[in-house]
């Protein structure tokens, strides 16, 4: 696998931030909604909110660093013979989700910054607040959080479904290109 | 000119002082006026919080204390312990629900002086939906002109009272069950005005 995405198969930097970034997303939601009811006694109850905010701000570091390897790269073509309606609903979803990502991350940094207070990052760094003590800040933050956790785990669905179409129903390569494993087959547009 | 100014005011400042104010406005708009709380944590030391919005009124005769009244309320979003994740998860559905219940409110219902200053004041609190009667001992600070042109009349209360009973129960442990309200309450009187 290449280090840079060609135009028939993504990379491996690609291929990297795609599945950690999924992964950890999905393990941030559970987390997320986890934390939220565990009792003052449990041991979690600070290790979870702290691990959370600390995987949030990583996860803001490989979201930027993503939009900017994906500015300095080529994207792979899409399968060939995609309707047009495919590629541009496919093209959105992608948009979308980095765009809530994003906005949802500003969320969280507003939500345990809004008293001033640092973010502790896994103990190895402090991100400081910027935004603060605006009128009940932490709370419209917070609504503000849960609700795009929630799109965005319903627009991963939908992506994923998409993606399982592609594999199971069409039988093309778009799965297998994300996975590292399988080019575009040689089509009109990738030669 | 400046002279029948001096007049007027020097006017109503002997009136001020002579009539005997008996209602008064509580002077939030000042911040001469606080509503905290303090919860022991863990049973290892005393968390303070506070009240950032609230209004109310009293009535209060010298002559007469055993009339006296007051009623406050309280918007439970202005709670402030100054810690945004634990003020945001005191508001929310574990503690006090303030999108449910945004006002907490105090009426109370008997004034009895106790002598050298002190009184037990009963009343109805309303907090988390919940309506109990509460008695807050009260002791009387002092009352005067202020350098301004009004009559002011100030009182510190505390009171103490189990969570459970306002159908909060979210487990803080043994020690975290009652939590104190210290009020401190300065009035502008009205009656001048």
């Amino acid at each position: 696998m290449p280090l840079k995405n060609t135009n028939t198969r993504y990379g491996w930097i690609s291929v990297a931030l795609h599945w950690s970034m999924a992964l950890a997303i999905f393990a941030m939601f559970g987390l997320g909604l986890w934390m939220r009811d565990l009792g003052y006694y449990d041991p979690w109850y600070r290790q979870g909110p702290h691990i959370h905010k600390s995987l949030g701000i990583v996860l803001l570091a490989l979201l930027l660093l993503r939009l900017l390897w994906r500015a300095v790269n080529v994207q792979p073509d899409d399968a060939p013979g995609m309707p047009r309606w495919e590629r541009v609903a496919a093209h959105l979803t992608h948009y979308t989700l980095y765009s809530l990502l994003l906005l949802m991350m500003i969320a969280g940094y507003l939500i345990s910054t809004a008293d001033g207070r640092a973010i502790e990052v896994f103990d190895w760094f402090s991100v400081p607040a910027s935004l603060q003590n605006l009128p009940n800040q932490e709370d419209i933050a917070g609504e503000a959080h849960e609700i795009l956790a929630w799109l965005i785990i319903l627009i991963a669905g939908v992506h994923s479904a998409a993606a399982l179409k592609h594999h199971f129903y069409n039988r093309d390569n778009t799965l297998k290109k994300m996975l590292g494993i399988a080019d575009n087959p040689p089509s009109r547009r990738s030669r | 000119m400046k002279h029948i100014l001096t007049l007027g005011l020097a006017l109503l400042l002997s009136l001020s002082g002579n009539l005997q104010a008996s209602e008064y406005k509580i002077d939030t708009a000042g911040a001469h006026a606080f509503i905290q709380f303090k919860i022991k944590h863990l049973g290892y030391s005393w968390l303070h919080g506070r009240f950032d919005s609230f209004e109310g009124r009293f009535n209060y005769d010298p002559k007469n204390p055993t009339a006296a009244s007051v009623k406050v309320t309280i918007d439970t979003a202005s709670l402030n312990s100054n810690h945004a994740e634990r003020d945001k998860h005191l508001r929310g559905k574990d503690f006090l629900n303030v999108d449910k219940y945004p006002k907490a409110t105090f009426v109370s219902t008997a004034f009895i002086p106790k002598g050298d200053g002190k009184a037990e004041l009963k009343g109805k609190l309303t907090l988390h939906g919940v309506t109990r009667e509460i008695s807050i001992d009260v002791q009387e600070i002092g009352a005067g002109k202020d350098p301004w042109g009004g009559y002011r009349q100030g009182f510190t209360g505390t009171t103490e009272f189990a969570l459970k009973d306002f159908g909060i129960d979210y487990d803080l442990g043994p020690a975290s069950r009652t939590v104190q309200l210290i009020l401190d309450i300065e009035g502008i009187a009205q009656t001048m005005m």
